[in-house]
């Protein structure tokens, strides 16, 4: 089997490497070998942030190659747009619809693009847009942004739920295991393909 | 058992399974997490020593001693530690000593993307390079058999992308290590000129040795394949070359210094075409170029950033693999948080106009727009020794106009010496310290000032004040970051004295601080749009059209955008 391919990308602080974590362990439990790839140190203080997730029986590089992601899971849709060429011409991008302004534009030396969503959908094959922060914020708790796009991503993946709750259980911590199991429930329901 | 880890932690693990009897770093990205995670194993002892020269040292008095012993740094951090590097090389281990260190090409989280290799050439230590978390933990193991087998320290050089990615490793248990004997031997541990001139002698054996035994190292492996193509390459490059020509026969080099001639040879007379793939400077090509080989890959690679399987693939074949464009998008650079106790002292440099030489850390951010604090940054404490350096070459007068910046963590890293520079030669300097209470741009480590260990425990707290105060500066001040009026009033009148001084601002990071402080929101009624606060570069503060907010779950409290505003247009939300 060719590898599976998970670009999930987003702004500084916003969950993305946990998101990246329980995705690697559930394909390591189900017997995929995994590679990810992470950003730490200086990007991480709100810059642009990228995690690379591939599984299948056999990965060497840790990096997706420009034009090789099977998904991009975006946090905010300005990041959805800036990694858009990695995915492939089969590509799904499942989109985070919440705006968080980079500095440049807050100064207003740059310019938030207005028409982003539709600009992501004319460079993806197909596109999945969720209000995922509000869905999160109506569960009590806006971290959990995070599950509720695992839960649109798991849709798109044959991987057993069964197997996605436990590793979800297994990798946030204790007290939120009940909101997080919500959350990515939430999710899963939200997708409509 | 099988486990997913970083590269930094299957080190660790490593570490672990060695028998490790001493674990020593100062904090760098992309090093940090191998010492962070062997502090977790109990029997292993772990420090974060005050930078790494002083790691080093420790570490060799612990392979000394008798106790393997593992010492981790970014590259630049190896600079620091050179001194000690190049010595060791001479006197040799006894038990184990393995250096990590932690390269970044493509410059991550570093201000350059220098290349250790050329350490291990010209200290004549043999380095190792891993390509994922599997061979990072062997490797370790492997490192600590040969550092004891030929009595030498032994590199094993990370990158970015090895430290940083997540891959399978089987997990193993850990050997046994007996403390190996102690002997005093002046000959062997007193380098001076008699006896270092006889250790230089080993020194060179010891490498011819390394080199004819590299000819039969499990570590340098051949791959056959489809004999047109031959390619030697190492570390990470060598997944990137899988992924994208699985058919090219490959020689993967485990030991980059010093290279196996004859393997080299061998394998370049089985092909047809051979490429050297490696990152950054070209090391092993130019090695084997001396060796009267043919290579195609003369000049193909840049010596700048990193590599990719799509410039690989596009370099030996002349074909795109994937071809697409970036959308054009605003950047987004990395920010100073909401709440850091860093902004309102650069905010206050920028609006008395005063330069400042910079150093490393989050503080450096505060080097870009709008808050543009800082007019320099070298190095790990450099920003003492240079704004003494600009007084002593345009004059008291000048230096009125500039401050030194640096971090509590840098200061005790590097910036002590600098301060005692001003004060023997008579400078009037004024220095900062931005004592956030942690090491924070690498993701809150301690030292000695914040009275705890790497393991959690307690430990004696270095006292900024008294140790400034006993290398003879008068005058200090400690201020609270956040009263932005006295922070102000503090800048100018140290400024102004004809004697050195610090001021401290002393806050913890922003991060650190776990009660959060009731959010401000902007009166639309009040706010006439000056945009003063958006001066501030605060993640919260947004503005849509002229109409300024703030984002309450951002905001953390610091108030300081309320201090600053005009006309009272910012205030606390109640309940």
């Amino acid at each position: 089997m060719a590898t599976t391919n998970i670009l999930i990308v987003g702004v500084g602080g916003q969950g993305t490497l946990l998101a990246s974590r329980i995705i690697g362990n559930l394909a390591m439990d189900l017997g995929y070998d995994v590679k990810m790839s992470e950003v730490h140190g200086m990007s991480q203080r709100g810059g642009s942030v990228v995690t690379h997730v591939k599984y299948g029986n056999k990965v060497f590089s840790p990096l997706i190659e420009i034009g090789t992601a099977d998904i991009i899971i975006a946090f905010e849709k300005l990041e959805a747009l800036r990694w858009s060429h990695y995915l492939s011409d089969t590509g799904t991008m499942i989109v985070n619809n919440q705006r968080i302004d980079p500095l440049p534009v807050i100064l207003g030396t740059a310019h938030y693009p207005t028409d982003v969503m539709d600009e992501i959908k004319s460079r993806s094959f197909r596109c999945i847009e969720v209000d995922a922060l509000n869905i999160a914020r109506n569960l009590g708790n806006d971290k959990v942004l995070n599950t509720v796009l695992l839960g649109v991503l798991a849709k798109q993946l044959d991987m057993p739920i069964k197997n996605w709750l436990a590793a979800v259980e297994a990798n946030v911590p204790s007290k939120t295991i009940a909101i997080n199991k919500k959350a990515f429930n939430e999710g899963y329901n939200q997708s409509i393909w | 058992m099988k486990e997913l880890l970083l590269g930094n932690e299957a080190i660790a693990r490593g570490a672990y399974e060695a028998g490790v009897k001493v674990a020593t770093a100062y904090p760098g990205t992309p090093s940090t997490e191998i010492t962070e995670c062997i502090a977790k194993y109990d029997n292993i002892y772990a420090e974060w020593s005050p930078n790494e020269k002083v790691a080093l040292e420790v570490a060799i008095g612990s392979a000394i001693s008798g106790g393997r012993t593992i010492v981790s740094m970014k590259h630049v951090g190896l600079n620091v530690a050179a001194d000690p590097l190049f010595t060791v090389a001479y006197t040799g281990v006894n038990a184990g000593l393995v250096i990590v260190v932690a390269d970044d090409p493509g410059m991550h989280s570093s201000q350059n993307e220098q290349n250790t290799r050329y350490y291990g050439k010209a200290a004549n230590i043999p380095i190792l390079e891993p390509s994922d978390s599997q061979e990072a933990k062997d490797f370790v193991i492997f490192a600590f058999e040969l550092s004891e087998k030929y009595d030498t320290p032994v590199i094993i050089r990370m990158t970015t992308r090895v430290s940083h990615s997540q891959s399978i490793v089987e997990l193993c248990e850990p050997q046994g290590q007996k403390l190996k004997e102690y002997k005093k031997d002046i000959s062997k541990y007193v380098m001076m000129p008699g006896m270092a001139k006889a250790r230089h002698i080993i020194v060179e054996d010891r490498m011819n040795n390394l080199a004819d035994d590299s000819n039969s190292m499990s570590i340098n492996e051949v791959e056959t394949n489809d004999r047109s193509v031959g390619i030697i390459t190492s570390g990470i490059s060598y997944q990137y070359v899988k992924e994208v020509l699985p058919n090219a026969s490959i020689l993967k080099l485990g030991m980059v210094y010093p290279l196996p001639d004859k393997l080299i040879r061998e394998f370049a007379s089985t092909v047809d075409k051979l490429y050297v793939i490696e990152e950054l400077e070209p090391f092993i090509e130019e090695h084997v170029k001396s060796m009267g080989i043919e290579i195609a890959s003369d000049g193909l690679f840049s010596i700048q950033g990193e590599l990719s399987g799509n410039i690989i693939y596009s370099k030996l074949t002349g074909k795109e693999l994937n071809k697409k464009s970036p959308a054009a998008v605003p950047g987004r650079p990395p920010v100073l948080c909401p709440g850091c106790p860093h902004r309102g002292v650069y905010y206050a440099l920028k609006k008395l106009k005063l330069h400042a030489t910079g150093d490393i850390g989050c503080y450096t951010l505060g080097a870009l727009p709008p808050l543009e604090g800082i007019d320099t940054c070298i190095c790990m404490g450099a920003s003492i020794g240079m704004v003494h350096g600009i007084e002593k070459t345009r004059g008291r007068k000048e230096t009125e106009k500039w401050i030194g910046v640096i971090g509590d963590s840098t200061f005790i890293h590097s910036g002590i010496t600098g301060l005692i520079d001003i004060v023997y030669n008579k400078g009037i300097s004024t220095v900062v310290i931005l004592d956030n209470s942690t090491t924070g741009m690498t993701g809150h480590q301690d030292h000695p000032a914040t009275g705890k260990t790497i393991k959690g425990e307690p430990a004696p707290v270095l006292n900024l004040v008294e140790l400034i105060s006993a290398i003879g500066i008068k005058n200090i001040k400690v201020v609270d970051p956040y009263d932005i009026a006295k922070v102000e009033e503090v800048l100018m009148e140290e400024t102004k004295r004809q004697e050195p001084s610090v001021i401290i601002f002393s806050r913890p990071c922003a991060l650190l601080t776990k009660k959060k402080e009731k959010p401000f929101t902007i009166d639309q009624n009040k706010c006439r749009h000056c945009n003063i606060c958006m001066g501030l570069a605060c993640p919260a503060i947004t503005r849509d059209g002229k109409t300024l907010s703030i984002d309450k779950t951002l905001c953390n409290g610091c108030g300081l955008c309320a201090d600053i505003c005009r006309f009272n247009a910012i205030e606390r939300l109640v309940d």
